[in-house]
């Protein structure tokens, strides 16, 4: 068998391994935090015998490990099972979240990625000179600011200044502030809906993009010039300056191929990271991803919905860690080809 | 009135001028902003409602756990789901009365015991079938019977027996209860086909809406009914969106950039700066909701009435009224009852600031030093943790050791409230004060939460409760308000304001004191002027 595949078949089996691990702990993690569903449902208006009542329905006076089990009997047969807050299918409603998940993730990475290398390289060389060093003073900034506090900053520039600037350009006739108004419209709530088009979707979720752009950049573009910088010390970079390269050529066909391992690991993190770690970017724009699903539910203890969302949130990392795995093996010859 | 003035508030209502240039006129005129405020309410109506275009109300309090289940209904964004669809036999009214909605009359026996209520004949469910008496029965029965989930089981408790008699629902009591009407008014009380016992998620009702989408912990949609059999005071919007909003900048973002028409629960520290927005307004109205430290009254050292009295004089109610709710509330007096609830007795002493009298009371009180822990959490109430650092401060300069434990917001209803000898807690108002006492200060009460235990006081509130005559009603109700300030468990130090904040454009605003935005009715009582 070639090695590479084997690599990924053992990679995989110990990823699902890893899944099982997961929902034990999760089950478990969920289990000891105080109160239980019937409790956190009916709150402060709880009688004992309504409680009771709920509990019984929810088959809560079941032990653990058989509710355990019979959920693990449930999702090896693909049934997420339903919420037991409010009866909804998990299946359905989840899919709906994920998709959400991936589509501001998606768009996200699109910006961020190519524009983080873009800056990186460019870092690299104009290394020590003022290109390179706003970018990494404009970068670090955004990445240390929180990332609610730079969703308000942009809310209050571009949801709610902006349209009143554009309404006090008197210069400007009716119909040029008109169509500045409705095409310059940022919304500080990300609505989504399957009525909208495709377009209607990313202009309602061009601020939350803004901002995971913010957060995620300088890791990546630090990532890539620290890389590229380590191979520019190589012999063979010195060859191809000698040879009389340009900068940039040599950077882009010598020294980036040779970067590539540890770019795409911190990639892949911040990858994850959008997919998995945006509830609060969620919470501010109001946007219905699955970081705020997974949040409700756990305040309310309701077990299913969070192992479910705990799996997928799981094998995302799961899976993006193995493709950094191979793409590093493939991007190196020594590895794609052992002796 | 000054015709001047009348001119101006018809301005207002039209939109051609904003409440608060409206406010500094009449103020200008020598009328207070109360009068002015209310003259807008006048002039708004006279305007009258205008029908259609879509209501959008961003709102906090939702969780995508939500159902639209009545008996599971627990926090805000669900409750303006159901007066959306769904009615109950009776409202409570602004200003503190009965109002009629499913049932069209109700009467009740010399001893309170008995209650008929006569349901309105001819009004459809949004199924298209015809609401029943029976329907009615089936409902309180979900809401009562052995298998009850329902949030509601605690005040059905005193219900002997529901029968249906032709067209009336009869209620009968094991003790008499003047205000049983009022307890009908509860919003998890939604009259369903059937009791809704068979579906009781489906959201089919009585009310101005059907369900158009429902995305619990996203939004809800509503389509008004055409079939609606009081379209002449609500369901004025085509359609109505709810627009989950926890987080309060995104809430008042969504507002001011014209998103939403009206917000929830606007943070007290902004309301101030948000008032100034050119487009919109911030309504605030004196509730019956209170913030609280609780003690319990059976556990050491709180079980010494000279160390809870001492704790009572050493807190500073004007100053948190100023600093926790930045003006946006009233001091409180120890006692649940406030101004809001009828048969109030305002000649009952305000209970002030005195280090002195706190000093003395603990030296009386024989405390041996030890620290005295005071549990707290920011779920508690809004600002809960800082009101007991404050509360500490003014303890300390009195010589009482307090100590602040701060606990998770998680897990703090299950763990702390009604567990832990002495915390930080919340409760909203209820419509009448034989609600209130009955919730949480009688001996059997099931959220106790002062274990305020005391024969006495539970007789009087039962006679009270069956007292016909209103004077000798306020008088037992006043005295019961004296013990419980004087000898219970519960430090209160404010009522808070029910802050919320309304566009321009909406019309049909009034403020009541029941609950935030009219008492959740403001989507379906509000129009949008064009």
């Amino acid at each position: 068998m070639h090695p590479i595949i084997k690599l990924v078949a053992q990679r995989l089996a110990l990823g699902l391994l890893l899944l099982f691990a997961a929902s034990i702990l999760i089950f478990a993690g969920t289990s000891i935090l105080p109160g239980d569903v019937a409790q956190q449902i009916l709150g402060q208006s709880a009688t004992p015998e309504a409680l009771e009542n709920l509990r019984r329905e929810l088959g809560l006076n079941e032990p653990a490990v058989s509710r355990y089990f019979s959920w693990l009997g449930g999702v090896m047969q693909g049934d997420l099972g339903t919420a037991l807050t409010n009866g909804r299918d998990i299946a359905e409603s989840l899919g709906t979240r994920l998709s959400n998940t991936l589509f501001l993730a998606f768009w996200a990475a699109v910006i961020a990625v190519p524009l983080a290398i873009t800056l990186g390289l460019l870092a690299v060389r104009y290394k020590d000179r003022w290109p390179d060093k706003v970018i990494s003073a404009v970068t670090l900034t955004t990445i240390s600011i929180p990332e609610f506090m730079i969703g308000y900053v942009l809310i209050f520039f571009l949801s709610i200044q902006l349209p009143q600037l554009i309404n006090g350009m008197e210069f400007l006739s009716d119909g040029a502030r008109n169509w500045m108004l409705s095409n310059l419209r940022f919304s500080s709530v990300a609505l989504m809906n399957d009525s909208m088009t495709l377009i209607e979707k990313i202009k309602s979720i061009t601020l939350p993009i803004m901002v995971l752009t913010l957060v995620v950049l300088a890791h990546m573009m630090r990532m890539t010039r620290a890389a590229i910088l380590n191979v520019m010390q190589s012999a063979y970079i010195e060859t191809a300056e000698l040879k009389g390269l340009g900068m940039l050529k040599i950077i882009r066909k010598h020294a980036f191929p040779n970067a590539i391992a540890p770019i795409v690991n911190v990639v892949m993190i911040n990858l994850a990271y959008l997919v998995v770690g945006v509830v609060v970017v969620e919470v501010v724009f109001a946007y219905p991803g699955m970081g705020q699903y997974l949040v409700d539910h756990v305040a309310k203890r309701d077990i299913p919905v969070v192992q479910a969302c705990g799996l997928i949130f799981a094998a995302v990392y799961i899976g993006l860690n193995l493709v950094a795995d191979i793409v590093s093996i493939l991007a190196n010859p020594r590895l794609r080809h052992p002796k | 009135m000054n015709d001047q003035l009348k001119h101006l508030s018809t301005r207002v209502a039209k939109g051609l001028m904003t409440r608060r240039e409206f406010v500094g006129r009449a103020a200008a005129l020598g009328v207070t902003a109360a009068v002015a405020n209310s003259m807008l309410a006048t002039a708004a109506k006279a305007e009258g409602p205008v029908k259609g275009g879509t209501m959008k109300i961003g709102c906090s309090g939702g969780e995508s756990t939500n159902t639209q289940d009545p008996a599971l209904t627990a926090s805000e964004v669900p409750l303006y789901n159901l007066r959306h669809w769904g009615e109950t036999l009776v409202d409570v009214g602004a200003d503190g009365s009965i109002e009629y909605r499913m049932a069209e009359s109700v009467e009740g026996s010399a001893d309170a015991k008995k209650w008929v209520f006569k349901i309105r004949k001819g009004i459809p469910f949004s199924n298209g079938k015809d609401m029943t008496p029976d329907d009615v029965l089936k409902t309180m029965q979900r809401h009562s019977n052995e298998d009850s989930q329902s949030g509601a089981l605690g005040i059905m408790r005193g219900i002997e027996n529901m029968s249906v008699d032709g067209d009336n629902f009869v209620v009968e009591l094991a003790a008499g209860n003047a205000d049983l009407p009022y307890l009908m008014s509860d919003y998890h009380l939604m009259i369903q086909p059937g009791g809704g016992m068979d579906d009781p998620g489906a959201g089919i009702g009585t009310g101005p809406y059907t369900i158009e989408f429902d995305e619990p912990g996203v939004r809800h949609g509503f389509k008004r009914r055409d079939d609606y059999w009081d379209s002449e005071n609500r369901g004025h919007a085509e359609f109505s969106e709810q627009i989950v909003l926890n987080d309060a900048t995104a809430r008042t973002a969504a507002l001011q950039s014209g998103q939403v028409h009206m917000i929830n629960r606007v943070d007290p520290k902004v309301a101030g700066l948000l008032d100034r927005a050119p487009n919109l307004a911030v309504k605030s109205v004196a509730g019956r909701g209170h913030y609280v430290f609780i003690m319990h009254v059976d556990t050491a050292p709180f079980d010494n009435n000279d160390l809870r009295l001492a704790l009572k004089y050493a807190i500073n109610r004007e100053e948190l009224v100023d600093k926790i709710l930045r003006g946006y509330g009233t001091v409180g007096n120890d006692m649940p009852i406030n101004g809001g609830y009828p048969l109030f007795d305002d000649t009952i002493p305000q209970r002030e600031f005195s280090l002195e009298k706190a000093a003395e009371h603990y030296k009386k009180s024989g405390h041996d030093g030890s620290p005295i822990i005071l549990r707290t959490a920011d779920g508690a109430f809004p600002g809960a943790v800082d009101a007991a650092a404050l509360f500490q401060q003014s303890a300390q300069a009195a010589g009482i050791p307090l100590e602040i434990k701060r606990e998770p917001n998680d897990g703090y209803w299950s763990e702390v409230w009604n567990v832990q000898p002495f915390c930080a807690s919340y409760w909203g108002g209820r419509p009448v004060q034989d609600q209130m006492y009955s919730t949480a200060y009688l001996s059997t009460a099931d959220w106790n939460d002062t274990r305020f235990k005391v024969p006495e006081f539970d007789e009087m509130l039962l006679a009270a409760r069956a007292e016909i005559d209103e004077a000798k009603r306020k008088e037992i109700y006043s005295k019961m308000g004296r013990m419980l300030r004087d000898e219970g468990g519960l430090i209160l130090p404010m009522f808070n304001d029910f802050v919320g904040a309304v566009a321009n454009n909406v019309g049909g605003y009034e403020d009541d004191p029941n609950g935030p935005l009219m008492n959740n009715k403001a989507p379906i009582k509000c129009w949008i002027n064009a």
